[in-house]
């Protein structure tokens, strides 16, 4: 219905392409204190995920059901293949909850960009992948500074056996590194692939409705616009699958990086 | 529903406002708030609940597979003491039956060993009593024919002389004194018939 909306929006005077407007839906309030529809979805995603984590796992079956082996199977993913593997098996279990409430969260929260309903990638709005960039990056400065201490954790940024000319420059570029290009692409990667990839989708969908519509040939174009905009939703799926993935796996590079003995 | 009502509101309610047009990459400040707040709720639910369980999974499902290795390698060794003490049992019997066996043959020649010594001494006493019963019976032949000798050597004496010599003879013992020469071998034999 969307849909409908959007491309009857263009319909009076030629065709005008969805922009990002279409990403600001306010539900109640106005402005800078309303609460917007992908609020509305994150809560939701919590809800669902603590419903689904919590029913898989109630049994704690060593031969485990369908639901609880789908469960085990994330998990796995994301304690083997990203904690254990980069940060090391000696520190990487109290970063598992963090890692795994990461992945699950900005995973259902993307796939909500195809899901029928929801309809929305609530990581399209760079409000949320900001604060969870945000959180990765106080954690894995807070951890680092455990680690080697305050003084030391700025000294670690710069690699051991430099020549000593080198050392004021590198420190820069890895300070400009730490505090700023980490946070920064971190979000703004997630915040990107979800922006680009829902108005890409609905650029296709609405497009395709207005040739539908528009009679003649067009609606043949229109057709096939439509067939690529199913197609671009399963590449859609694959995408919300690996940004998910990518985040939780940077998210553990960095920490990995800041509890190393030596960069 | 969400669906089919907002984009109306969105569209026209709220369609010019700063937010509408805003650049996208300018954070809302409720967004980002609630951003903090469903990561800290999600995050308390699965650090107090979900990782404590699935651990636990973990720990058990390892529990229960080196239990059943144990349990596997326990049931191999209690096996093996059966088998063990089978064999032993066995090697036993056998070593009994040996034993019984060689008791037996032992015991078996002894009785046949026994038996031929009795047999040879009953032998030897028939034997024995015999020929104590042969010469018992001999003696007696030689003393009656020893009287019934002397008795007709006497006869025929006597007719030969004519007269009886018995009562003379007796006196004399010469049949006696006769026979005990004869014995002897002093008398040698002397053909009678033809010299004279």
């Amino acid at each position: 219905m969307s849909i409908l909306a959007l491309g009857m929006e263009g319909g009076g005077e030629g065709y005008t392409p969805p922009g990002v407007g279409i990403f600001w839906e306010p539900l109640i309030g106005h402005d800078a204190t309303a609460i917007t529809r992908p609020v509305f979805l994150a809560v939701l995603s919590v809800i669902l995920i603590s419903w689904f984590l919590l029913a898989t796992t109630k049994k704690r079956a060593i031969v485990p059901s369908k639901g609880q082996m789908a469960t085990e199977g994330v998990y796995g993913l994301v304690r083997n293949g990203i904690a254990k593997d980069l940060i090391g098996s000696h520190e990487f279990m109290r970063f598992v909850p963090l890692l795994f409430t990461m992945f699950m969260l900005i995973l259902v929260n993307n796939l909500f960009g195809v899901l029928p309903f929801t309809n929305y990638p609530t990581m399209s709005r760079i409000g949320f992948p900001l604060a969870l960039a945000l959180i990765i990056w106080i954690i894995f400065h807070i951890v680092g500074m455990q680690k080697h201490g305050f003084f030391g954790y700025w000294k670690s940024l710069v690699p051991a056996g430099l020549p000593k000319g080198m050392i004021p420059a590198i420190f820069i570029l890895e300070l400009i590194t730490d505090l700023f290009t980490r946070p920064v692409t971190l979000g703004l990667r997630l915040f990107g692939n979800m922006f680009a990839g829902h108005i890409l989708m609905a650029l296709f969908i609405a497009g395709g409705w207005y040739m539908l519509q528009s009679g003649g040939v067009l609606v043949v174009a229109g057709g096939v616009t439509w067939i690529f905009a199913f197609v671009m939703t399963l590449f859609e799926m694959l995408v919300e699958f690996l940004q998910a993935y990518v985040f939780t796996l940077l998210a553990a590079l960095y920490i990995a990086g800041a509890v190393a003995d030596s960069h | 529903m969400h669906v089919l009502i907002i984009p109306a509101s969105g569209g026209e309610g709220e369609g010019t406002g700063f937010w509408a047009t805003a650049a996208p990459i300018i954070p809302h400040p409720v967004e980002f708030f609630f951003s903090l707040v469903t990561f800290a709720i999600l995050y308390w639910v699965v650090k107090t609940k979900v990782v404590p369980r699935l651990e636990q999974i973990y720990a058990e499902r390892a529990a229960a597979i080196e239990g059943g290795i144990a349990k596997a390698e326990k049931a191999q060794a209690e096996a093996k003491a059966a088998l063990d003490h089978y064999n032993a049992q066995l090697a036993d019997a056998r070593g009994e039956a040996n034993k019984i066996r060689e008791d037996a043959r032992a015991q078996g020649a002894q009785i046949v060993a026994d038996m031929r010594a009795q047999a040879q001494s009953e032998a030897a006493r028939i034997v024995d009593s015999a020929q104590k019963q042969i010469e018992a019976e001999r003696q007696q032949a030689v003393v009656s024919l020893r009287g019934e000798v002397g008795r007709l050597s006497t006869d025929l004496a006597s007719r030969i002389v004519g007269e009886s010599l018995h009562d003379e003879a007796r006196q004399k013992g010469i049949v006696e004194r006769f026979l005990a020469e004869l014995e002897a071998g002093e008398i040698a034999p002397v053909k009678i018939g033809k010299d004279s």
